[in-house]
């Protein structure tokens, strides 16, 4: 079958590429558009770690098709520090030591962003529940909640 | 950032790992994120059988699919003779491994490679897999550790004869071997006991669960030579397998290791990587694999399900007289649990004048167990540790008590041989009973379990080089991959023995071609033993920079100290020199002798025996069974933290694998022996909101074979909440749970056969 041609913006910029019908906005993204920081740990929306926001909306990109992001606006973990500057999600997860082996924490820090611009004051057991799609296997969980906490502390107070 | 308390400027601090900024803006290179030009999608056919014999494989139909440029079957590796051959870190049977990438003759559990084909495209190369006609008789299948060892049950392997028994049976059968390690009389023990308990415990199989799936690219030069990118626990090992696997010598292939998504013991061995290799060498381009989770699932780690039975005596004080277990660990369709190191531990955090641990190693048609986090310990701690709190309730004693009163002190003769040196096994129960959250007051249906755990710690074969950069900062050469921070304390080390800031050192972990061989990462002693060649390398560097100065300044090197970074004269007597800091000392290299830089290789001995006890307050939910992990401290002598954050996140981690483990983890088999649950949505691991935080006791009795005390830290914390939870459950509604996990139907069942006993005991 013919590959479909995809206009679409990511991270802010316009970027266009081909697809087949039945490819992932996951595999679209790594393998077209060379964008690797979201990952598969599962390909069945289960694990959290290919996290994006698709028009303000967090999606697990396994879960959606490339053609889908036609016209539309995607926003991954490359897109989340401005320039230089981290994101302070970022820099909390550095300081708080909430990543060990780093690979699901592209999409935690995707999914914390989304959650931290709806609501900037989320008790634990909210910022708990919001991260359940997310899994970790190395950190128990305690550090990436406190670094979310510590994250939305201080963006309130910037705010 | 000093800590005056210590003495030391870095050691102790919580920095910025040097791989983190990589880490949360996605550059950071995992091991699905290489590619190469011309690369072809490999893919790989799994049986759909739990036993079975391959009468004949057609892939004819499959070579002709537009696309295809091989396929590869067990055809294309040598057939490798049995027995175990000494490589690298210790004996391995290549035979057992080979048949384990790719099954000769039978295939053994459901998900066992039996051809592989690379393709232009994954969808060429999954039509590819369709058309492969593989003719399978199935056979008879068992995947039970214990049905497996009953006279009569289905054969996995015609060769296999117990060892460890006499005479040597004349019969094969599923049981690879008996080993038994004892102390003392365990008889005469019980003869002195005034209390005898007794139970038998179950765990269900559990895999590593590891986010990232095993993945590789392998490429094959005309030459022969090869490269192969990938996520493990050690470049050496993947290169050393690689090579018996393919009959070529280990120079042959180069590894280079990629930054690795969690491994916890399941990427200390091969499964894509062989595989990818032939076909890269059979289609003449790169070729890269990568696991789809549900591969991860069938076909890779897990540990084992087993089968632990537990007596213990005391006399009416509480001193226990005598400890004996046995244990029964299936090791998957190839011999090689980890129940022999379940043996070892099970009763090692105890001084025990007579006790004994005998343990089988059964193969049954599942996946090869790989190792788990401390393999073998938490299954025998999981019976000893629940037969304990039995003991302490029989006794009216405080469970900690009980277990301060029998603890294992310097001096202590463990069951499996050595004399334990300075351990710090009573600190870790006394700052237990000390802690606040032992004396916290409990509610309705809810309930506090204690538990201790041991492990080993290794040391082993271990390089590091430190190079003196021409700007002053200084690389580490770390050969073992970061599986969670080992970076940041290298640097630490290394930047407290050069004398310079941390963020003026780099880490880097580089191929096999690039430094000496180093063990895995595993074992719990990347951060003592590697550590300790890290430090070796760089107080070479210091001697380096001392001497350059020496020449600067024309005088005897032993006139130059170097402290905090510079190079001063040792006394007046020395003459008058302005300090050279290492930033001078480097950029004038050229002048003094070329560039400076130290590397060092140890066989690492003495690892300090790690400890840890653990406190669980869970509610149970009398109508459905649910548990509930209310409040959870994990305390553990960690020698000394280099980087305390990343010492909490290994006993947080720990502690969550185990309550996992404990609640919900487990492997579910149908009828016909095929895996019902190879997914996260039916396997399921604790999430965020599963759990509440992890509070963590850092005990520090330092190890004093290390140059800053370090003992490992990574496997203990798995160990003691198995137990823990279960008996935080028995106290919460008075059950016992025997049977791991206690997920809701198991639990609710147990409450039902209970009758509904009255909460709290």
């Amino acid at each position: 079958m013919a590959k479909r041609h995809v206009t679409t913006t990511v991270n802010g910029e316009p970027r266009e590429f081909l697809c087949e019908v039945d490819q992932t906005l996951l595999d679209a993204l790594r393998d077209e558009l060379g964008l690797t920081g979201s990952k598969e740990g599962c390909g069945s929306g289960d694990c959290g770690a290919c996290s994006v926001m698709l028009d303000g909306r967090l999606v697990c990109s396994c879960l959606a098709l490339a053609v889908e992001a036609e016209g539309r606006e995607v926003e991954t973990i490359e897109g989340m520090a401005d320039g230089d500057r981290l994101h302070p999600l970022q820099r909390t997860f550095l300081e708080e030591a909430a990543l060990q082996c780093g690979i699901c924490t592209p999409g935690f820090l995707v999914a914390a962003k989304a959650l931290l611009d709806r609501d900037p004051d989320p008790s634990e057991t909210e910022i708990r529940y919001w991260l359940a799609g997310n899994l970790c296997r190395c950190t128990g969980y305690d550090k990436i909640v406190r670094a979310v906490q510590k994250a939305a502390v201080e963006m309130r107070a910037e705010a | 950032m000093s800590d005056s308390a210590s003495g030391f400027k870095w050691v102790g601090t919580r920095p910025v790992r040097p791989d983190g900024l990589d880490k949360v803006t996605g550059r950071a290179n995992f091991g699905a994120d290489f590619t190469m030009p011309g690369m072809l999608v490999g893919r790989i056919l799994r049986s759909p059988h739990a036993h079975a014999r391959v009468a004949g494989i057609d892939a004819s139909a499959a070579l002709a699919v537009p696309g295809v440029k091989a396929v590869v079957t067990a055809e294309d590796f040598p057939e490798i003779p049995d027995g175990d051959l000494m490589v690298g870190e210790g004996p391995m049977n290549f035979r057992d491994l080979s048949c384990n990438v790719m099954a000769r003759g039978k295939v053994l559990y459901d998900g066992h490679p039996v051809a592989a084909v690379a393709a232009t495209s994954r969808a060429a190369a999954e039509e590819a897999l369709d058309r492969i006609r593989v003719d399978y008789e199935v056979l008879p299948h068992v995947v039970d550790v214990l049905e497996a060892m009953e006279p009569g049950a289905p054969l996995l392997h015609e060769n296999l004869f117990t060892e460890g028994v006499d005479p040597k049976p004349d019969r094969p059968s599923n049981v690879a071997s008996r080993v038994e390690f004892s102390l003392g009389d365990v008889e005469a023990g019980f003869a002195e006991a005034d209390v005898v308990v007794e139970g038998e415990y179950t765990t269900e199989a559990v895999h590593q669960g590891y986010i990232e799936p095993h993945a590789a690219v392998a490429s094959v030069g005309e030459d022969g030579h090869c490269t192969v990118w990938c996520s493990s626990q050690g470049q050496f090992m993947v290169r050393a397998y690689c090579a018996k696997l393919l009959g070529v010598e280990n120079s042959r292939i180069r590894v280079i290791p990629s930054e690795i998504g969690g491994g916890f013991g399941g990427k200390t061995t091969i499964y894509v990587e062989p595989v990818a290799l032939a076909l890269s060498r059979k289609a003449g381009r790169p070729v890269k694999i990568v696991m789809d989770r549900d591969e991860v699932f069938r076909a890779t780690g897990p540990t084992s399900s087993t089968h632990v039975k537990v007596r213990i005596g005391a006399t009416k004080d509480g001193r226990i007289t005598a400890g004996d277990t046995e244990l029964r660990y299936q090791a998957g369709a190839f011999s090689g649990s980890p129940v022999q190191l379940g043996c070892m531990t099970a009763f090692a955090p105890y001084h025990l004048d007579h006790v004994r641990a005998v343990g089988y190693d059964v193969v049954v048609n599942r996946p090869k167990c790989a190792a788990y986090r401390a393999p073998g310990a938490p299954m025998a701690a999981f019976g000893v540790e629940s037969a304990l709190d039995e003991l302490a309730g029989k006794l009216g004693m405080d469970p900690l008590e009980l277990r301060l009163a029998n603890a294992a002190r310097e001096g202590t003769k463990a069951a499996y041989g050595p004399r334990f040196r300075q351990i710090g096994y009573v600190e870790t129960v006394e700052a237990a009973l000390a802690h606040e959250h032992y004396r916290a007051a409990l509610g309705p249906n809810q309930g506090r379990g204690v538990a201790s755990g041991f492990w080993f710690n290794i040391g082993g074969q271990s390089s590091a080089a430190v190079h003196v950069n021409e700007d002053g900062t200084a690389v580490v050469v770390d050969p073992n991959p970061d599986i969670g921070g080992s970076r940041a304390s290298m640097a630490i080390m290394a930047a407290e023995v050069l004398g310079i800031d941390y963020d003026r050192v780099r880490p880097i972990v580089p191929d096999t071609s690039s430094i000496p061989y180093s063990d895995m990462t595993g074992g719990s002693r990347v951060t003592f033993a590697v550590g300790m060649a890290v430090v070796e390398a760089a107080k070479q560097v210091v001697e380096e920079l001392r001497s350059r100065a020496a020449k600067v300044w024309d005088v005897d090197v032993d006139g130059v100290v170097w402290e905090n970074g510079e190079a001063r004269p040792a006394s007046s007597n020395v003459g008058e020199f302005e300090p050279l800091s290492l930033a001078a000392l480097a950029e004038g290299s050229a002048k003094t002798g070329g560039p400076i830089s130290g590397q060092a290789t140890i066989n690492a001995r003495g690892a300090g025996p790690g400890f840890g006890t653990h406190v669980c307050d869970v509610e149970v939910d009398p109508d459905t069974g649910r548990v509930t992990v209310l409040r959870y401290t994990a305390v553990q002598d960690v020698g000394r933290a280099i980087h305390p954050s990343y010492v909490e996140g290994q006993l947080q981690g720990g502690a969550a694998q185990g309550i996992g483990w404990a609640l919900n983890e487990e492997y579910v088999y149908s009828e016909a022996g095929t895996l019902e649950n190879p997914g996260f949505l039916d396997y399921r691991v604790p999430v965020a909101s599963d759990l509440p935080m992890i509070d963590t006791v850092l005990v520090e009795v330092p190890n004093p074979r290390h140059p800053y005390g370090v003992r490992g830290v990574g496997e203990v914390p798995i160990i003691p909440p198995l137990a823990a939870v279960a008996n935080a459950i028995r106290h919460a509604c008075g059950t016992r749970m025997n049977h791991l996990p206690a997920s809701p139907p198991r639990l609710l069942a147990a409450l039902d056969a209970a009758k509904l006993p009255e909460a709290a005991d």
